[in-house]
């Protein structure tokens, strides 16, 4: 049976080979928003401009990165288990002068990164449902992939488990 | 500059993991801080309280909650939410309502029952939520963007996971004798760096905990603290509850994106610089004047961020600061006497109250086991979720 594959969050990205994120301009200040703004532009002083939709950059420059060491709480959904710790990239998107968080796609480690490094947007599955009732359904969402990245270069790194106590 | 109001009690519930009623904790905290201050309840003409988002309804209406479990006594109340600022919104309700001369004397208090582990957004399905979608679609929790953090300023400050261990080694050692704090043992930087990864480079003993807390303070109009003997009493000078200035480019808790700078400029400072200069602005008080600190470390690279943001010292300059011993006793400021979050976790409607308690104590000079010798002026800061923060400077 062919699986179906939907968004994870509908509007947020292309579905496209090439992924985009779908953002929205304030026409007047040339300001970008992501998550897509459409009620009103946030950029003080324009108000009344016109927001349209734009894709944004595919590729940019890690900003920071850090791991979620430990099995994030719900409504996270561990797509392994026992789970595997993945590392949170956020990337600086030139022309849009914006920084946007997401994961790194499984396998890439803080081992594998430097800030500054060109990252590409990729889309992956955040999780699965085999009992939908139209068939097997893959959500995907965006993640960061550094670009030349093949593959692991290492065994994960960080501990696993639960956190005892932590924020 | 702004009129001052006048600290007459404080009063603190020892934080843990009791796993009590929140009620209890602000309970008792205020019948320390009544004690303090050496007045009655029935003296009190205002409560403020701020709210706890995880202990049902009574939580989110603090301020009665607490007016009954004292005994109804007929006054008006505010009840306060701003995630970790919370705190000092109800701090800065009471204060008006004392500028405002609609009342002499104010109770301030915040109390938390926390579970055990990360703080996680409430339940349901709710795709309209940025704080539930970045635990959905990133796994982001709090220490995400303290790892964030902590990763840019080693690559832009060169600093260590060394200089983050070397924190919580302070705080650990500053919080031994504090009787309010939770966890009072002393760590070497291998012990520290020896715990597990939680948020790359941040480690378990570099992040707070969440506790169980309660904190309270009687605040009052200068003319009548001095007509009921508290003419010495230390002052609030300035209190910050400012929200960032678009665009905000540091990427803040919960979102998934900063604002884009692509339109409108910059602006020239921070969101977190701008919580103390707000501050520093109402009380005409400078960084140079500060004797003694109490600022949010959620995570050890977060204390030094706060030492450049409330301009303690220069871009980049706080890991010397530390390794130079200028923010423990002896040094020119001294930062989280009380042990900080390292040792409290953190009681999130408490926490900014706890922190001009620690402070009102240190400068009366009270603060046995952890006192700043000579402590005249002091500041607190916080920053939390949604663009809040606050800070507070206090002086004798």
């Amino acid at each position: 049976m062919p699986r179906n594959r939907v968004a994870a969050i509908e509007g947020w990205f292309t579905l496209d080979d090439e992924p985009r994120l779908i953002g929205t301009k304030c026409v007047d200040s040339g300001t970008y928003f992501f998550p897509p703004e459409t009620t009103m532009s946030r950029a003080p002083g324009h108000s009344t401009s016109e927001l349209v939709p734009v894709e944004l950059s595919r590729t940019g420059k890690l900003w920071s990165y850090t791991n979620a060491g430990y099995k994030p709480p719900e409504p996270y959904i561990a797509v392994t288990d026992p789970y595997e710790p993945f590392l949170i990239a956020a990337v600086e998107l030139e022309a849009e002068k914006i920084v946007v968080l997401g994961q790194c796609v499984a396998g890439v480690t803080s081992a594998d990164v430097t800030v500054g490094d060109e990252m590409e947007l990729v889309l992956d599955t955040l999780y699965s449902d085999e009992d939908a009732a139209d068939g097997p359904t893959d959500h995907v969402v965006w993640k960061w992939k550094p670009i030349g990245w093949t593959g692991p270069a290492n065994a994960a790194s960080g501990a696993s488990g639960t956190a005892e106590g932590g924020q | 500059m702004v009129d001052d109001v006048s600290i007459i009690g404080v009063g603190m519930h020892p934080w843990g993991k009791w796993g009590r009623n929140f009620v209890e904790y602000g309970v008792a905290a205020i019948g320390d801080a009544i004690a303090d201050a050496g007045i009655d309840y029935r003296d009190v003409q205002f409560v403020a309280g701020a709210n706890t988002m995880r202990n049902g309804y009574p939580g989110y209406i603090a301020g009665a909650t607490f007016a009954q479990a004292m005994g109804w006594t007929g006054i008006p109340v505010t009840s306060a939410y701003g995630a970790c600022a919370s705190g000092v919104m109800a701090i800065e309700a009471a204060r008006q309502r004392i500028l405002a001369g609609l009342c002499d004397v104010a109770l301030v208090v915040g109390a938390d029952t926390t579970p055990k582990g990360f703080l996680a957004p409430t339940k349901g399905e709710r795709q309209n939520d940025p704080d539930w979608l970045r635990f959905r679609l990133l796994g982001a929790t709090n220490p995400t963007y303290f790892g964030l953090y902590a990763r840019r300023r080693m690559d832009v400050y060169g600093a260590t996971e060394e200089d983050f261990a070397a924190v919580k080694v302070k705080n650990a050692r500053h919080g031994l004798a504090n009787p309010y704090a939770r966890y009072r043992k002393e760590y070497t930087v291998e012990e520290v760096m020896a715990s597990p990864v939680v948020a790359d480079p941040l480690r378990l003993l570099h992040i707070c905990a969440t506790s169980d807390g309660g904190a309270a303070m009687i605040i009052a109009s200068n003319e009548w603290a001095a007509a009921h003997g508290h003419s010495d009493a230390v002052k609030i000078k300035g209190v910050s509850t400012v929200t960032p200035t678009f665009p905000n480019t540091v990427i803040e808790m919960p979102n998934f994106a900063t604002d884009s700078a692509a339109g409108l400029p910059v602006p020239d400072r921070t969101f977190k610089q701008a919580i103390g200069d707000a501050a520093y602005a109402q009380a005409g008080i400078g960084p140079d004047e500060i004797d003694v600190a109490e600022v949010y470390d959620l995570s050890a690279a977060l204390e030094l961020d706060w030492y450049e943001d409330l301009g303690f010292c220069g871009p980049g300059e706080a890991e010397k600061l530390l390794r130079d011993g200028q923010t423990t006793f002896g040094g020119r400021t001294v930062v989280n006497p009380s042990g900080g979050l390292a040792c409290f976790g953190e009681a999130v409607p408490a926490q900014a109250i706890a922190q001009v308690c620690e402070l009102t104590w240190q400068l009366r000079g009270q603060a046995e086991g952890r006192q700043t010798e000579g402590a005249r002026v002091g500041i607190s800061a916080n920053q939390g979720l949604f663009g809040h923060g606050s800070s507070v400077i206090v002086a004798k």
